[in-house]
């Protein structure tokens, strides 16, 4: 289950995770704008019997960036573990500039300095391109 | 403070106050091996690569003739014409390549970030001599060089930079070395052509609090440098809209009459109508020196990037 996520993404963390709706087997839960104990709204995705990678959990993490990930075993919350957002942001993000050398047929990797975490703002390592609307360029 | 050492040259926000100033201190100190007064086989045995993908006549030139002028050797190519880049080679695989021919790599890229590619991939030293509309680092330092010479001090001198602010690479990299050198900066652009956010938050975080003028007469009453730049046609998509702005400024001895006497024009060159042919001859012209002080400049950072003390 991953909780907290900031109110309106919920979708996109499903889409992150490639869950269509036709593609799993098992069932997937998705609860928006529902209020947290903090009295804050927030997302809530619950999918069955899915495990989460470590790229999916750097990419949820961009948009998401204080969600927490709950595997429940038995009906019980078994672990808890908060996402963490990297200093350096590698590969799981397009540059924003047409014109930067990592939107051209270059073997390269992308690379984002993150400058601010809410909102967040990263930094493109190569051309120096700020970029705050993150969500659309997830690779 | 002992003498910096440089891995690349490829953006001014990789360098301190101080480096640079070290920078310009070594360019002092080459200026008689740059007009040829004094000789020096410094870097004899070294190679310089030049990759301009991009056309160019005084990056280009100013560094082969630092080279050459402190014996070292130079060997590349002026346009992807006749190399492998036609063929489909990415610049990933040139650099590898060319790399193991020279010692040191000069690179002109259309891309955005591809000096910063290079440089990571390269194991030798890399200039970057602009990429796209991003970074030149070493047109500013030749700038700085001259306002110094010229004006003998950088804090608190009156800077107009006037033109295409949102393309011109040279201007981003300047406007944000004068912030950082407490020069006051006014700047003047015609309309859609401003400066970008990004570079006008870099350098109010310098302490600097620019100005924006739209009457170019008002703006040159108290500058002590006029900083003129070229609406460059290769970087618009659409020739309706080049039309629009081009054209839309002048420097001529009756604007500069405007200003005080000691006022200076500096142009990154080549200029198309932007300052008219009889401000040549008048003491105001300040932008042919400015190109000759590449030379001494080039020299500072080939030999820094080189390890080479003089």
């Amino acid at each position: 289950m991953i909780d907290h996520i900031e109110t309106g993404a919920a979708l996109s963390v499903l889409k992150i995770l490639e869950v269509t709706g036709e593609n799993i087997k098992s069932t997937v839960s998705v609860a928006m704008h529902v209020r947290s104990k903090k009295d804050e709204w927030k997302d809530i995705v619950k999918i069955e019997d899915r495990e989460l990678y470590s790229d999916e959990v750097n990419r949820i993490s961009l948009i998401a960036p204080r969600a927490t990930i709950n595997i429940i075993r038995d009906y019980n919350v078994a672990e808890k573990m908060k996402v963490e957002l990297p200093s350096v942001v590698k590969g799981i993000v397009r540059c924003a500039n047409p014109n930067c050398v990592t939107n051209s047929n270059e073997p390269v990797e992308t690379s984002f300095l993150v400058v601010s975490q809410r909102p967040l703002t990263l930094k493109c390592h190569f051309c120096d391109r700020i970029q705050s609307s993150v969500e659309k360029y997830i690779i | 403070m002992g003498s910096p050492r440089f891995s690349d040259f490829v953006s001014i926000r990789d360098f301190s106050k101080q480096e640079i100033s070290f920078v310009l201190k070594k360019a002092k100190q080459m200026v008689p091996f740059a007009s040829g007064e004094e000789k020096s086989n410094a870097l004899e045995g070294k190679i310089l690569g030049t990759l301009f993908y991009e056309p160019s006549t005084r990056t280009r030139l100013s560094f082969e003739s630092a080279m050459l002028r402190l014996g070292g050797a130079v060997m590349g190519f002026s346009s992807p014409m006749g190399t492998s880049i036609e063929k489909g080679e990415n610049l990933s695989d040139t650099i590898r390549v060319t790399e193991t021919y020279a010692d040191i790599l000069v690179i002109r890229h259309p891309l955005e970030g591809a000096a910063r590619l290079a440089a990571d991939l390269s194991t030798k030293p890399v200039v970057n001599a602009g990429d796209g509309a991003g970074q030149h680092p070493t047109q500013t330092i030749l700038d700085l060089f001259t306002m110094l010479e010229s004006k003998e001090k950088l804090e608190g001198l009156n800077v107009v930079i006037l033109g295409d602010l949102k393309f011109g690479r040279t201007v981003h990299s300047l406007s944000e070395a004068l912030a950082l050198f407490g020069a006051n900066l006014t700047f003047v652009a015609p309309p859609s052509l401003e400066l970008p956010k990004e570079v006008i938050a870099e350098i109010e975080s310098k302490g600097c609090r620019p100005r924006y003028a739209t009457a170019l007469e008002d703006a040159v009453k108290d500058a002590d440098v006029l900083y003129v730049t070229r609406i460059q046609k290769e970087r618009f998509a659409d020739a309706t809209e080049y039309a629009k702005v081009a054209g839309s400024y002048r420097i001529d001895s009756k604007l500069l009459s405007k200003g005080k006497s000691t006022l200076s024009v500096m142009h990154p060159l080549p200029r198309i109508s932007e300052i008219a042919p009889e401000v040549d001859s008048t003491s105001h012209s300040l932008y042919f020196k400015q190109a000759a002080y590449g030379i001494p400049v080039r020299m500072a950072i080939l030999s820094m990037l080189l390890g080479v003390e003089f």
